[in-house]
């Protein structure tokens, strides 16, 4: 590959059963360019997730919206970038849960947030509350040393 | 289109759920749907056999954490089986195996319902 990114953009009424669309292309492009299918696996997870939050949430299910996915590959690298113009939420409240008190709570749902930040290698949120809030995931096709050191 | 079926059957008093294709926040109330009609009917042992599940993202998690706490007020339990490694490193990476038993066939998973019932 270049060093020129490719760019892959869908953008798509806000519902559910787009999910599965997005998954088809970010799957598809992951394996193009040679990660694991382990690594496409967590990619499509974390990707589904960013999305049916704002599906749900920032957009509140609202099929007139857009959601918008960019797809940015290069040689080391593939980037994917959520952004959607609804709610957004609270970044104080995405705070990792201690997965321990979680499960014993049994609370239901907000396990999103939790996946995307481990199943991705940097994730990045910019949360503008009805201006433009936008998640940012990178996977690595080969872990710099920091990453890796660091486990 | 990736789709998603739940079908149901039963095996000496224990419901079986079987579920096949892709769980994620569009399929998921499907599958809420099924476990709803097996608590109104009274049916709190359950089995889910995973065998031709292909996916499962956490709003399918999540129908299960909505559901066990009821079902086991009642003396009941969903157990889970015949997951593909894909998907039990889901329920893994979230710390599951240890709120959920996960058996790797539907047969120890129902004989383990009835040897706890046995007991009681």
């Amino acid at each position: 590959m270049g060093k020129t990114p490719i760019k892959y953009r869908l953008k798509l009424p806000s519902q559910s059963d787009n999910l599965a669309v997005i998954r088809d292309l970010v799957t598809k492009v992951a394996t193009q360019v040679g990660f694991s299918n382990d690594d496409v696996s967590k990619i499509e997870l974390a990707v589904d997730e960013a999305c049916a939050n704002v599906i749900k949430h920032a957009y509140g299910s609202n099929s007139k919206k857009l959601i918008d996915v960019l797809i940015k590959v290069d040689a080391q690298k593939l980037m994917v970038v959520v952004t959607d113009k609804g709610k957004g939420f609270n970044p104080d409240d995405i705070k990792l849960p201690r997965m321990n008190e979680y499960l014993k709570e049994m609370r239901v749902g907000g396990l999103g947030i939790y996946l995307i930040e481990t199943l991705m290698d940097k994730v990045n949120f910019d949360v503008r509350p009805g201006i433009r809030n936008q998640v940012k995931m990178i996977k690595y096709l080969n872990k710099p040393a920091s990453a890796s050191d660091a486990n | 289109m990736e789709g998603f079926e739940v079908a149901r059957s039963e095996n000496g008093g224990i419901a079986i759920l079987y579920i096949k294709g892709y769980l994620d926040a569009h399929t998921a109330p499907d599958l809420e749907n099924a476990f709803q009609q097996l608590v109104d009917s009274k049916k709190f042992s359950i089995v889910v056999n995973f065998r031709d599940l292909n996916y499962i993202s956490s709003a399918g998690l999540g129908v299960f954490m909505g559901f066990i706490e009821d079902i086991r007020k009642n003396g009941g339990d969903i157990k889970l089986s015949n997951m593909k490694p894909k998907i039990y490193r889901v329920f893994d990476l979230l710390g599951f195996p240890t709120l959920y038993d996960i058996l790797e066939e539907e047969e120890k998973a129902v004989e383990k319902f009835s040897r706890t019932q046995s007991k009681n």
